[in-house]
């Protein structure tokens, strides 16, 4: 009898700690996001009246930056994509000895606080950085463009704090790859392409799905590299529902706004697991 | 490349091919001619750059120094897919995300070849195994990945078929149902195959030729049945079976045959059998070529007297002997058990016997442990 309680039991502390801190604030959130202000009252009381049209007023007046949200995400995923399918191929296959140390480099940035290394790429992509005059003597940017407080900026900064969460799932999918069956595929008649595409892609798939997941979903909902990096004309829907909950203290909007995110966020990502046919590799 | 080498056919011709790493020589001057259609057979213990060979005829290593030719196209530096050879490799490296049936397609499909259905049916049925044609490798037991891994490679009709260390993976009782299929299959495709392996009994089984390698060169090349009967050097007498090397001279000469002495008795052997340079020599016997007799039995042929039985071991087919000799070598005996006599005993004072034309010579300066301690299996369970 002992027997059948101690998984419950064991599961009981992960329960309740879920229950606690996200399924009564996702509820506590459902419930405000249809709230309406208390007429006559104070800033920032609301009562409850199951106005649901608080979603459409809110996905209306904010369409610009769901819309900017998305395209940087993506944008930023796929630079991010870009960058690391060479760097965790050439950990898993060509680094030999350094193969660790690499790998610490690759993870060395969480060291350092989120928010100081973000605004170090302002510094980076500032006036008095190197890129700027390099870019300008290059003439690939003229000599009144600047880089920051531009879209730019704000994708580099998502493209560069979310690099591991890609990298690091890549590396795991790639490292698992028999060297033998890239052989295999040279022997069979395909060149170092062919090769590419047929073999080492499909079974790295699963690396490639984990690591845009793992950079799309926090890039969409991020507001920290655009308040710092960007500019007003750069605002995602990160940066609304934060000014609507601390400066404007309009709670419904910003529950809605979170509601509203996460569903797009859940649509988006099932559609694209469905697409990448995760399930069809082993 | 500017040629077309994936047309290539012909004998596989390795000119003086070396392949350093640093200062390592894996592949040390080699010469080899693989004649077209043959069962080919490398043989020899780990490290001894049988599988770099192999490597080089694949494409994947470059040698050092030397050429290799396919009939007459130059391949030395021609990328392996474009040449006119597969591979079957160690742990068959079959595609884990594909299909059985794209496994096998995989290679017709890369050369646009029309009919892929058919092909790969056909191969398929080949290796009997048409009905997993919709599975995964990881869904397939080892035996059945290593067919599906040579029907992968012989779909292409390569001009050579490479196989590593086949059946390495597999347990004795499929690998002796392995060696035999293989041998049919090659029989039936008409290709010439190329087959790396440690193990002496597997290429004795298989092959038509089979070049012994060492030490990143070929030590003798030959029949199974020239190899085993007639080696020429230690290493190749103890890599391929056992052997009893007992240290002698030549003392005269009588037609076809040698007179040798060893320890003070007369042996003869053919000439055709003695590779020594001087009369310093070292005569080879198998163990199973010796008969044992009591000392008052007659006796005919080769004698060596004064021997006493010293460990008896009866192993079902055969019971083995070692007999201690009078100058403190103990030799092993095989004598097959169907005969209805009763085994020696231990302590039995006996004469070995065996016939002339079983003997071999060897150089007297060579090491006689040479290849004895790398290759632990013996012709045990025949």
């Amino acid at each position: 009898m002992g027997k059948i309680r101690t998984p419950y039991l064991l599961l009981l502390p992960g329960f309740g700690f879920l229950f606690t801190f996200f399924i009564l604030p996702i509820l506590n959130l459902a419930q405000t996001s249809t709230q309406t202000p208390v007429g006559g009252g104070d800033t920032g009381q609301y009562e409850q009246t199951f106005r649901f049209q608080n979603y459409i007023d809110a996905f209306v007046d904010n369409k610009e930056q769901f819309a900017r949200s998305f395209i940087y995400a993506i944008i930023a995923t796929i630079l991010a994509l870009m960058i690391s399918y060479p760097l965790a191929y050439a950990i898993a296959f060509k680094a030999g000895k350094y193969k660790n140390f690499l790998l610490v480099l690759v993870v060395a940035p969480f060291f350092t606080s989120f928010l100081l290394r973000t605004v170090a790429w302002k510094q980076i992509l500032g006036e008095e950085g190197f890129v700027v005059p390099t870019l300008r003597s290059l003439g690939i940017i003229s000599q009144s463009t600047t880089l920051t407080s531009t879209s730019f900026a704000v994708v580099m900064g998502m493209t560069y704090n979310f690099l591991p969460f890609m990298t690091l799932p890549l590396y795991a999918s790639i490292d698992r790859i028999d060297p033998r069956t890239l052989e295999a595929s040279g022997d069979l008649y395909a060149n170092a392409f062919t090769t590419f595409r047929k073999v080492t892609l499909p079974l790295s798939m699963p690396g490639v799905v984990a690591g845009t997941l793992l950079t799309f979903i926090p890039a969409a909902g991020d507001y920290v590299n655009a308040s710092i990096l960007g500019s007003p004309n750069t605002k995602m829907i990160g940066n609304v529902i934060e000014s609507r909950y601390f400066k404007i203290v309009d709670y419904p909007t910003a529950a809605a706004l979170s509601f509203t995110l996460m569903a797009a966020i859940l649509i988006l990502v099932t559609i694209y697991i469905r697409k990448a046919g995760t399930e069809e590799l082993v | 490349m500017s040629f077309d080498a994936s047309t290539a056919r012909g004998d596989l011709i390795l000119t003086r091919i070396t392949k350093s790493y640093g200062d390592f020589k894996a592949v040390d001057d080699l010469s080899l001619t693989i004649p077209k259609g043959s069962f080919f057979a490398l043989l020899g213990p780990s490290g001894c750059g049988k599988t770099t060979t192999l490597r080089m005829i694949a494409g994947l290593e470059e040698p050092t120094v030397g050429s290799i030719h396919l009939g007459e196209t130059d391949i030395t530096t021609t990328k392996p897919y474009q040449r006119p050879i597969n591979t079957v490799f160690q742990n068959y490296a079959l595609f884990p995300h594909l299909t059985i049936f794209e496994n096998i397609a995989f290679g017709l499909r890369r050369r646009g070849v029309k009919d892929v259905d058919a092909e790969v049916n056909k191969v398929l049925n080949l290796v009997e195994l048409p009905h997993l044609a919709g599975r995964k490798p990881t869904q397939l037991s080892g035996g059945q990945q290593q067919r599906i891994a040579l029907a992968r490679a012989i779909v292409n009709r390569p001009a050579l078929l490479l196989l590593d260390e086949p059946l390495g993976a597999l347990d004795l009782k499929l690998r002796r149902q392995m060696q035999i299929e293989l041998k049919w299959i090659q029989k039936e495709v008409g290709l010439t195959f190329v087959h790396v392996t440690h193990d002496q009994e597997e290429a004795m089984t298989m092959a038509d030729t089979i070049a012994v390698m060492n030490e990143g060169q070929i030590e003798q090349m030959g029949s199974p049945a020239d190899l085993y009967d007639n080696p020429e050097t230690a290493f190749v007498a103890n890599f391929l079976g056992q052997s009893n090397l007992i240290k002698g001279t030549i003392s005269g000469n009588d037609g076809d045959s040698l007179v040798a002495d060893l320890y003070g008795q007369k042996i003869s052997l053919p000439k055709s059998r003695s590779h020594a340079t001087d009369n310093s020599i070292y005569a080879g016997i198998r163990p199973e070529k010796f008969r044992i007799s009591l000392l008052n039995t007659p006796v005919s042929g080769n004698v060596l007297s004064g021997g006493h039985i010293e460990d008896v071991s009866y192993i079902g087919v055969s019971t083995q002997y070692q007999v201690a000799m009078p100058w403190g070598q103990e030799l092993i005996v095989f004598e097959q058990n169907d005969d209805g006599v009763a085994p020696f005993k231990k302590g039995d004072a006996v004469n070995i016997s065996w016939e002339p034309i079983f003997t071999f010579a060897l150089r007297g300066d060579e090491d006689v442990t040479a290849g004895s301690e790398v290759n632990p299996e013996v012709l045990d369970e025949e």
